[in-house]
């Protein structure tokens, strides 16, 4: 037979499930929040075009044309043409994968790093959490984009170096974030509860501290993939990031530099694109962080 | 006061320890022999075994790490692959220009982040409000190259009102010094703007509902003196700290800033080394910028503890 304590125990250390549970409530909040929503089709919108744009693409994003070089837009090419004759508007949408994909992993590699660091840092504490902490000011004491850049140079030049480049100096802030949720976290009742009724420290960790610091993480990547999107950019703009042929935004802008004169619009519609990616993203993270914290519902 | 100032510089030494054994590694996340890398198009083995006992690259990794810090302790960032100078004088040499460049553009962004955010906060749920959230809001969300180029096509190509690129020292000529500078600050500024605005507002949200300033408007003060002299003095102390913070976030927009608009800077000077793959010369880019942001930050915090008689004890 349980007594009594141990079925205490037992109710504090057990989620509990309610018809209108914390989630829900979220994703209401953020529905109510025009902003969000418009954040939230930008980026479906993207994806969309990302995903279609081998079917939606007028032409083939590497194929030159030396009778269509530097055309301003018409009916032909909506967005112009190139400096080798190649179709902006396709190089677009298939540019949008290049930033989508680079944003997605280098914040899940981000993720994947930081977020079981800082479980352990702020989870053990002691040695280990000192540790850890002085290696992560170390790392945000080196200016995000200057650390993305050394460590895409000492890759070599690749989108999938830049991912991981972009990936690891984004890192830091989750491992110190993850680590201040679970330090708030551990000392609440419901932990106890579970350390007391015998649970291992691994199962405490994943079943009942990590799902409550994952709308902080959520917020904290939404936000993330929009610097991650900037920052793919920059790389592929400094020519470490997508190789050519390849189309990237970033590269885009690179060349675009030097027909600014003759032909602007190579440089007006790449901007455009980042600008209104990274803007959803930062909508979508902005409603998401007021629609997780009660204060500011 | 003197103890709290001796344990922040104590906490400075293990973090800089860190950042040097990052940058150390760095060089050593390289496929390959570093040597064959340094030794270029010469793949004569004798100078790459002389490459290797130079940078005693032949020993083991930790006792290379103890001879590389050695030699930053004592000034030695080691010498430009390419340039044949020692990495130290080409930093010093690169760093007032970017300082130039940083401070103006600092100055940008604490005009119009700060009155932004006070605007936006005494106005709240006006016009100016949503105007000055949606100014943040774009601030954040531009890649600061694209609004660089922007602004070159604007006013350099199409108005040519100021020079697309170049760099001259404000002790040189000042005019044309800021002719050249005020784009590539504004860029740089901009996004630091949209930052310092967010925080100002916040701020000054806050202090506007508190007891104080309640009681300084129940006794007839104008607003204007309420909102400028009893406000703001307590809600901008920790947005200018804040703004030392953001330094790190100036010195990573230089790298692009400083590319496209041509300014021989610090991040032109890492972009080049990239490029010509003098790692020395990234290394002590990095390290020289991380020592600056750490110094700054612990700037900030005593600037905070000065500004905050409730902290000192």
């Amino acid at each position: 037979m349980v007594d009594t304590t141990e079925q205490e125990l037992l109710r504090l250390a057990l989620p509990i499930e309610s018809a209108d549970s914390p989630r829900a409530r979220a994703i209401r909040a953020l529905l109510l929040r025009k902003a969000a929503v418009f954040g939230l089709l930008l980026i479906m919108l993207f994806t969309g075009l990302a995903l279609l744009a081998p079917l939606i693409a007028p032409y083939d994003p590497t194929a030159q044309s030396w009778a269509n070089v530097r055309k301003a837009p018409s009916l032909a090419h909506w967005f112009g043409t190139d400096e080798v004759g190649r179709d902006v508007l396709s190089r677009l949408l298939y540019g949008a994968r290049a930033s989508l994909v680079a944003g997605g992993i280098s914040i899940a590699i981000a993720l994947s790093i930081g977020a079981p660091l800082g479980m352990i840092a702020g989870y053990l504490g002691g040695f280990v959490d000192a540790l850890l902490s002085r290696l992560t000011d170390a790392m945000l004491a080196i200016p995000f984009l200057i650390l993305a850049i050394a460590l895409a140079a000492f890759l070599g030049p690749s989108l999938g170096n830049a991912m991981i480049a972009i990936g690891v100096s984004t890192a830091p802030i989750f491992v110190r974030l993850t680590r201040a949720q679970v330090m708030t976290v551990k000392v609440e009742d419901y932990v106890e509860g579970a350390r007391a009724v015998g649970n291992p420290r691994w199962r405490i960790a994943v079943v009942y501290i990590l799902p409550n610091i994952v709308p902080a993480l959520l917020v904290q990547a939404t936000l993330s993939i929009a610097a991650a999107i900037i920052a793919e950019a920059s790389l592929s703009f400094l020519g470490l990031g997508q190789q050519p042929p390849a189309p990237s935004w970033g590269s885009m802008l690179n060349s675009a530099q030097r027909f600014l004169a003759s032909a602007p619009w190579l440089a007006i519609w790449p901007g455009i694109a980042i600008f209104l990616t990274v803007l959803s993203f930062n909508l979508v993270g902005d409603g998401l962080r007021d629609a997780l914290d009660p204060r500011r519902r | 006061m003197l103890t709290f100032f001796g344990k922040r510089l104590l906490q400075l030494l293990p973090t800089l320890l860190f950042v040097s054994l990052i940058i150390f590694l760095l060089q050593h996340l390289l496929p390959g022999d570093p040597a064959l890398v340094m030794a270029g198009e010469e793949k004569d083995p004798q100078v790459i075994a002389q490459i290797r006992a130079q940078y005693h690259l032949d020993q083991p990794i930790p006792i290379q790490y103890l001879y590389w810090l050695n030699g930053v302790v004592h000034g030695d960032l080691g010498e430009s692959l390419r340039i044949k100078q020692p990495v130290l004088d080409l930093v010093l040499e690169k760093l007032p220009v970017t300082a130039q460049l940083a401070t103006i553009a600092m100055l940008i962004a604490l005009v119009i982040g700060i009155g932004a955010g006070v605007v936006s906060a005494v106005k709240k749920g006006s016009a100016w409000d949503y105007g000055a959230n949606a100014f943040a809001l774009w601030g954040i969300s531009t890649p600061n190259f694209w609004l660089g180029i922007m602004l070159i096509f604007l006013f350099s190509v199409r108005l040519g009102w100021l020079p697309a690129s170049g760099y001259v020292s404000l002790f040189e000529d000042w005019r044309t010094s800021l002719a050249s500078t005020i784009m590539p600050a504004f860029v740089l500024g901009n996004a630091i703007a949209a930052i310092l605005m967010r925080h100002t507002r916040s701020a000054m949200l806050t202090v506007l509902d508190s007891d104080y300033v309640r009681t300084a408007r129940a006794k007839g003060l104008p607003e204007r003196t309420v909102i400028l002299k009893h406000a703001m003095r307590n809600a901008l102390t920790p947005v200018i700290t804040l703004g030392a913070l953001e330094f790190g976030t100036l010195l990573s927009g230089a790298v692009l800033t400083e590319q496209i608009f041509s300014i021989p800077g610090f991040g032109k000077l890492i972009v080049d080394a990239v490029f010509n793959r003098d790692y020395a010369v990234v290394q002590g880019v990095v390290l020289v910028t991380a020592t600056i942001y750490i110094v700054l930050n612990l700037l900030a915090d005593i600037a905070y503890v000065l500004v905050n008689p409730r902290l000192r004890t």
